[in-house]
């Protein structure tokens, strides 16, 4: 990432303008050409530093209010085969190894799971009781009560 | 929210164009005019039912760093608890949940040294043991919401 990546990034990481010519906006208020804006955004996608462009909506919002993330404890040499399935079921979000803190938390396979209601969750739980099988030897659903917070990424301007 | 504002937030979570007129190429597809797609998006940006429209960067791709952090913050305190967290730029999202554990937030910051350090002043600051559970592995990434 260069200094211009690094305009680019903090011109847009808010949001993209609402008008008819978007990109070119930015490429005046960053003083370069729209074809150059182009080409280092297009870049970007293509090497995944920008994973998507689009919108992000907010799950209440469309009446998907109970957000559980859920915390299973399985065997680390385990870990790649079932966290690959896990990741594969359809209501699952985002599906990550993380680090446990024993004895106070013994989990290290996390999956956010998102439903309409608190039933829905806990029939998909129940799917993935069985996926995991005997492998599985504890786990946990913390249900989400507020955002206190989301902003996103913030770079800071390049001084 | 109608069935022309589920449609754009369906048609609209990937792949919006790099173009001249990016807007112009979605109206198409949604059989709307440009001026009206606008107006749409607008109004869902103002009344929070899409918290962001643009490019999602990939801080890691980027040479950042992101972890999520988890703080079992007393009830009485968590108030105070949370102002002094989300004080901190570097805290990208803060979660309440229902848990002992019951402060989730995540740090996205542009060196791995940054998460450490921005940890270490929330638990001086707090008087509380952080969690930091960057993660080890990702296996997925993904869902579309259907509206």
């Amino acid at each position: 990432m260069d200094d211009l990546d690094r305009k680019i990034i903090t011109a847009t990481q808010s949001g993209l303008p609402l008008v008819k010519e978007p990109y070119n906006v930015i490429a005046k208020e960053l003083n370069i050409e729209p074809e150059l804006l182009k080409q280092r955004m297009q870049i970007m996608l293509e090497k995944k530093q920008i994973r998507r462009i689009g919108a992000v909506p907010n799950h209440y919002k469309l009446g998907y209010t109970a957000n559980a993330m859920s915390v299973w404890n399985v065997p680390d040499e385990m870990i790649k085969e079932l966290g690959q399935q896990l990741g594969a079921l359809s209501f699952v979000s985002h599906c990550y190894e993380r680090p446990r803190f024993l004895p106070e938390w013994p989990y290290n396979l996390f999956a956010m799971l998102h439903g309409k209601n608190k039933e829905e969750v806990a029939e998909k739980v129940q799917e993935v009781i069985t996926l995991l099988g005997e492998h599985c030897s504890g786990y946990e659903l913390l249900y989400s009560k507020q955002i206190l917070k989301k902003t996103g990424l913030r770079l800071k301007e390049p001084s | 929210m109608d069935k022309m504002d589920r449609k754009i937030i369906n048609t609209l979570q990937g792949d919006f164009p790099i173009d001249d007129h990016p807007y112009q190429i979605i109206a198409e597809k949604l059989n709307i005019e440009e001026d009206e797609l606008l107006k749409r998006l607008e109004i869902l940006l103002d009344n929070r039912t899409l918290t962001r429209f643009g490019p999602m960067y990939d801080i890691q791709k980027l040479g950042g760093s992101f972890s999520l952090c988890a703080i079992r913050v007393p009830s009485e305190r968590f108030e105070e608890v949370t102002d002094i967290v989300n004080s901190f730029s570097e805290v990208a999202h803060n979660y309440e949940r229902e848990h002992e554990f019951n402060m989730w937030y995540v740090l996205a910051t542009e060196s791995l040294a940054q998460i450490d350090k921005t940890n270490h002043s929330i638990e001086e600051k707090t008087g509380l043991k952080v969690y930091n559970m960057p993660k080890i592995q990702e296996f997925f990434v993904g869902l579309h919401f259907q509206a």
